[in-house]
């Protein structure tokens, strides 16, 4: 029987990182990754000779490296990977759009506050004071207790108005819990956007995965694609032994999990005892990507690189009740990143919003088929609201465009649901009640690129290199 | 291995974990902490490495003995020692 040191399942950004830290130490680690391409949540794929990124909007996180103790510049070091390696662009500039509102922001955090002072200027002392308690939470203790975040912010800000607009990006960039969220979470998220900002390779995602993979190869670590794992057979409180799709039998001193805790619970067998199973997320998304031959700029759209829009009174982050939900989304132009003197080559465009897994879910392939070509038009439609007025015709000039669903996330990723964000309730410390598996990525907790790479680091540090 | 062959050690693994610190003015009397900008995960690191590299082994009990470069080599010397 095969025996590691650790076997990590999921070859995502979290267990790529999770492996360089222990192969680089000397442990004996193998990444096991059902699907024959690595990233995970974050991964990257071709369609019609066009490079696509599955969930790339843009990196958040993009810290200035005089920031020592940002989480971007702590990965880079614990990884030993050098900045310049990623080839990371800044944004150009972004935006929350409200019915008539605007809040610009980019990744100097002025600009945003400028913003708030010129729109709402008897909020900007509420709002200086929201910015305080941000800078003071004290992040680095995994186990702190539940605080709701809505409640913090309105006893800065009074005007509900702000106070959406400031959830908006949080939540789309992403959050797994409905309406509010953890107020922890809520200085995590408002960090990496607000503070530290966006930035995009110029060849996207597989720019990244292609360094973090060398990476692991040189530390000697081992990966084994298109290798699920089927099963783990725990007993006296230990996984004993991990069952592959194949049916060969693994054997692991610590087993690291990237597959998502309601996941990798279901994978025990027997069932793990535990009082309250683990719950999948509620909250899926469609994106409608369309790839035009001029480049964004001729649009008549400006320099957006992305724009958070909303077009309710009240902002509403919940699962949508229709197969798609139309009253908010997030805009993407990855064209709108500042490559230099290079381009993307065609423009893009990237349209996402709630969406309704049940009802993507119980589709035929022909009804699925029929009900992206019904959404592709109105998502769009829906996206012009908030934008100027353009001499661009999608019918006419769209050359091409893809689209996934709840279903594509969930037939790639194996995540319940197809939930991006992961379960709602998140192992902070990465424990479950089985003393050598542990949880890393999104459901332990840390988001995004950089959020899930320093979920890996931190996993491994604490489970399986003491 | 003298104490001042240990300090290097120390500075060229530090080197290697924070590639963007200035180590040239480093006081050896002075907590490293209050002269880099070192967080937990990078102290270690400095553990790890030198059990990586060099097969030295501080137990979590004793990473206070690492506080600064002298301290440091008055608690590695002995041990580097010990291994020959």
């Amino acid at each position: 029987m095969e025996r590691y040191d650790v076997a990590i399942i999921g070859a995502g950004m979290s267990g790529i990182a999770a492996g360089i830290r222990l192969a680089h130490f000397g442990k004996k680690v193998c990444i096991f990754e059902r699907h024959y391409a690595p990233g995970g949540l974050n991964s990257f794929y071709a369609k019609d000779g066009r490079k696509y990124d599955v969930g790339l909007h843009a990196m958040t996180n993009f810290a200035d490296p005089s920031e020592r103790r940002a989480p971007l510049n702590r990965i880079l070091r614990q990884l030993r990977i050098s900045r310049d390696e990623l080839r990371l662009c800044p944004q150009k500039g972004s935006r929350v759009a409200f019915p008539g509102v605007d809040l610009r922001f980019d990744n100097d955090f002025s600009l945003f506050e400028s913003e708030v002072d010129r729109v709402f200027p008897e909020q900007i002392d509420g709002f200086r004071k929201l910015v305080q308690a941000v800078r003071d939470f004290d992040d680095s203790e995994f186990d702190y207790p539940y605080r709701s975040a809505r409640s913090v912010v309105r006893d800065c800000v009074s005007d509900p108005l702000l106070e959406d607009m400031i959830f908006c990006p949080l939540m789309y960039y992403g959050s797994s819990t409905e309406d509010d969220m953890d107020f922890g979470q809520f200085t995590i998220m408002f960090k990496s956007i607000f503070f530290e900002g966006f930035a995009r390779p110029l060849d996207g995602i597989r720019n990244i995965i292609k360094v973090l993979l060398q990476r692991y190869r040189e530390c000697g670590g081992i990966r084994k694609m298109n290798t699920g794992v089927a099963r783990l057979e725990t007993s006296e409180g230990k996984v004993q032994r991990l069952i592959l799709d194949s049916g060969d039998e693994i054997q692991a001193d610590v087993v690291l999990s990237s597959a998502g805790l309601p996941e990798t619970f279901a994978l025990c067998s027997p069932d793990i005892e535990n009082d309250s199973q683990p719950q999948a997320g509620r909250l899926g998304f469609v994106e409608s990507i369309s790839v035009f031959e001029r480049q964004p700029e001729s649009f008549g759209w400006g320099d957006d690189t992305i724009v958070f829009f909303n077009a309710n009174e009240r902002f509403q982050y919940r699962e949508s009740q229709d197969a798609v939900d139309l009253s908010s989304g997030v805009i993407c132009i990855p064209n709108n990143f500042d490559y230099g003197e290079e381009n993307l080559g065609e423009g893009v465009v990237r349209v996402t919003a709630l969406a309704n897994y049940d009802s993507w879910k119980s589709y035929d392939p022909e009804l699925y088929a029929a009900k992206k070509e019904r959404w592709r038009p109105k998502m769009w439609e829906s996206a012009k609201r908030f934008l100027p007025e353009s001499a661009v015709d999608w019918e006419s000039e769209c050359i091409a465009h893809d689209m996934f669903t709840p279903t594509t996330v969930q037939r790639y990723t194996w995540r319940d649901r197809g939930a991006i964000y992961g379960a709602p309730r998140k192992t902070k410390d990465g424990t479950t009640p089985l003393s050598n598996l542990f949880i890393c990525g999104t459901d332990q907790g840390f988001l995004g690129i950089v959020g899930s790479m320093l979920s890996g680091i931190a996993m491994a540090n604490a489970h399986a290199l003491r | 291995m003298s104490k001042d062959e240990c300090k290097q050690v120390v500075l060229d693994i530090i080197a290697e974990i924070a590639p963007d610190e200035e180590l040239g003015d480093v006081k050896p009397e002075v907590a490293l902490r209050e002269q880099l900008d070192l967080d937990s995960m990078d102290f270690l690191d400095i553990v790890m490495e030198l059990r990586k590299k060099h097969g030295i082994e501080v137990p979590e009990s004793e990473y206070g003995q690492l506080v600064s470069l002298d301290s440091c080599a008055e608690y590695l010397t002995p041990k580097f020692n010990a291994l020959v």
